[in-house]
């Protein structure tokens, strides 16, 4: 396997005093000693790491622990105040800005959280952005862009504005941009964070997908530890600023490198850390200011389940109905889906624990409502999704 | 308590437009540049028949207004002009309105320039900022005494003076709008290896471009503002006939001009509102 990206002792100081932070940095002063002594602070202190070749390297931490500066500082973003990387051997940290310029527009392309997409532009616009730059003529870009498009599985959306599509068909939008590059490596940076947790996981099973075709370098950020698990080959692990762990999921999971890598261990158990929001899929819905009964009975019958969950036009749950309900209402042919709605439906917050839910839900028939704060449904919890997640499984999505 | 001599302030000004004034050539130059620019708006102006003219104010009112029309505004800007018309301010009204046209156009020639350098450079903005605020707080009239001095008499200095005491609005939202954009956005354009060029057309001012119009807007009305004082140095059109009013205590035709004034501050004002928002949405 050859080595992709190599990163040496690379240091970033924020603040005045750098100087003399880095001397202090080399005597191998701590984070708030420096602080102390500078005003400086420090980022990211002496990292050393290798990725290779396409594999996806996940670098993983909590807020402040300087994973956001290491990304940036991959791409020069952020100019790192020590150290270097290397790519293929080639050292960013010497090159001019012609050739940076070159690098960013041909090797590395970045996906950014909030998606960075450009309002001002349609979807196809955005995704050609970075063949634009290059001067790629109008014709060309465009085939690129709308083969970016659909590798992301988005089509038929190239003349809509960022902010007509969901946050997931954003953030889709923002790695095919990110793709029609065709770069080698691809910096993403908490990329899947601002989704809800429907969305993230699809997107988890997309970016696997698209990896086992293209094969890119992938630098993925996280503050997630079950993302990082799933879609690591790698994961870095790091704290205020320093590397604590480096290694594969197995390797972390197995041999902890200290007791604060332990501790983020242990808050996998997994009945704590999953909330409702973690093992939901997606229920069959049916709107009922839209949706009469023959729609309704179609709908199950096609997704072969006996009962739906019914909406309004916001999404804000209602109750749910039964098969043998909507037939007979369709035999007095009426079609009033109100009236047999029944509405005392179990119901769980996103954001409960699974640990709090338990005994309920072994001993419902029916399967959990899952809502958020505006009532709105989100998915629901079936018994087997909860099993599969306590034991490790991801929840597959039946759609 | 005299032991503290006079700052001698007004000398060193006179001072400098004395020297300023030496350069008579360079204002000379300046003075046609302007003048002409002045010359060629008041030349298309006044070849347009007064109906055509009208017309033209409500197509393009309808045009810029495709997606959501107003039709009072239509109503409004029919029946204002032709009250101009019928007053008989049709030529002071299209001359007050080249002075404001050239110098908005002047203001934002220069303006927005200023406000992207201010934008980009630390420096830039902390010795732009006091300029600015010296430029829009000094009182109008004071421009129009070196004006004078350096453009002679007549629409030049008055535009000189419009400029300068309306310039500061356009250079503020630019700077503002640019320096708003959200820094995810300038770190994905230099992510994909935008050069500061591309940066600053494909992504600052096209976001930044609801602001900038915003201070175009404010500059224009300023300098719409400065006709009446303009007015005193001999700049034609609709402030001398206010200036002349005062002068004579005719209430009824200062009035009657004043209202010309707020005519055409509206349709301008609407006008340049309706070009901000944005068309490409249905």
């Amino acid at each position: 396997m050859t080595v992709k990206v190599e990163v040496k002792n690379l240091t970033k100081i924020f603040g005045k005093h750098v100087g003399r932070a880095k001397e202090l940095i080399k005597q191998g002063k701590t984070k708030p000693e420096i602080l102390k002594e500078t005003g400086a602070t420090v980022g990211v202190d002496q990292a050393n790491f290798e990725i290779n070749d396409g594999e996806i390297f996940v670098i993983m931490g909590l807020s402040g622990s300087g994973k956001s500066t290491m990304v940036r500082m991959i791409n020069r973003l952020i100019e790192p105040t020590d150290g270097s990387v290397l790519i293929d051997g080639e050292n960013l940290m010497k090159m001019d800005k012609k050739s940076l310029r070159e690098v960013r527009r041909k090797k590395m392309s970045m996906v950014f959280q909030n998606f960075g997409l450009l309002p001002n532009r349609t979807v196809l616009e955005n995704a050609e952005y970075g063949l634009e730059i290059q001067g790629v003529d109008k014709e060309t870009r465009e085939k690129k862009a709308n083969i970016a498009l659909e590798q992301v599985g988005i089509t038929g959306y190239n003349d809509e504005y960022p902010d007509q599509l969901s946050g997931g068909m954003q953030q889709r939008v923002g790695l095919a941009r990110a793709l029609a590059n065709d770069p080698e490596i691809l910096l993403m940076d908490e990329a899947f964070s601002a989704l809800d947790p429907l969305n993230r996981t699809d997107m988890q099973d997309q970016l696997l997908d698209i990896q086992e075709r293209l094969h890119k370098t992938i630098i993925f950020i996280s503050h997630d530890l079950n993302e990082a698990l799933k879609l690591g080959d790698h994961i870095m692990i790091m704290r205020d600023g320093e590397v604590v762990q480096t290694g594969t999921p197995e390797d972390i999971l197995t041999h902890p490198a200290n007791e604060y890598v332990e501790e983020f261990i242990e808050n996998v158990d997994r009945s704590k850390v999953l909330t409702a929001g973690n093992v939901m899929i997606r229920p069959v819905t049916i709107n009922v200011d839209k949706a009469g009964p023959r729609l309704t009975l179609k709908r199950m019958k096609n997704n072969e389940v006996s009962t739906a969950y019914v909406v309004d036009n916001k999404r804000t749950l209602i109750g749910i109905v039964d098969a043998n309900d909507v037939i007979g209402l369709v035999r007095k042919d009426s079609s009033d889906l109100r009236s047999i709605v029944k509405s005392d439906v179990p119901t769980a917050h996103v954001d409960t624990p699974i640990n709090d839910l338990m005994d309920d839900i072994s001993q419902t028939g029916i399967p959990f409502a899952v809502v958020n704060d505006d009532g709105q449904l989100k998915g629901i919890i079936v018994r087997g999704a909860v099993l599969g997640a306590l034991a490790g499984n991801e929840v597959s999505d039946f759609e | 308590m005299n032991s503290i001599p006079q700052l001698p302030l007004a000398h060193w000004i006179d001072g400098f437009v004395d020297w300023l004034v030496s350069f008579t050539g360079f204002f000379n130059g300046v003075t046609n540049f302007i003048g002409g620019i002045n010359n060629a708006f008041q030349w298309v102006f006044d070849l347009i028949p007064i109906w055509l003219f009208i017309v033209l104010v409500l197509a393009l009112t309808y045009y810029v207004n495709r997606d959501d029309q107003r039709w009072s505004l239509l109503g409004f800007e029919f029946f204002g002009l032709l009250l101009i018309w019928n007053l008989d301010f049709w030529r002071d009204m299209t001359q007050t309105l080249t002075l404001v046209l050239t110098s908005s156009l002047i203001a934002l020639v220069i303006g927005i320039p200023l406000g992207i350098l201010m934008s980009k450079s630390r420096i830039a903005e902390i010795i732009l900022k006091p300029i600015l605020d010296f430029m829009q707080t000094m009182p109008a009239f004071v421009y129009l005494i070196p004006a004078v001095a350096l453009f002679g008499i007549g629409m030049v200095p008055g535009i000189v003076a419009s400029v300068i005491f309306a310039m500061p609005p356009t250079v503020r939202m630019t700077n503002m709008g640019i320096r708003e954009v959200p820094g995810e956005l300038i770190e994905a354009a230099d992510s994909f290896g935008s050069t500061e060029w591309q940066k600053l057309f494909k992504v600052e001012l096209p976001l930044a471009k609801t602001s900038l119009m915003a201070g175009v807007n404010q500059s224009m009305m300023l300098s719409l503002s400065m006709v009446v004082t303009a007015s005193m140095i001999g700049a034609m059109g609709l402030g001398t006939k206010v200036y002349f009013a005062v002068g004579r205590n005719d209430a009824g035709g200062g009035f009657a001009a004043g209202l010309a004034v707020v005519i055409l501050a509206i349709i301008l004002d609407r006008l340049t509102q309706s070009l901000t928002r944005d068309h490409k949405r249905g």
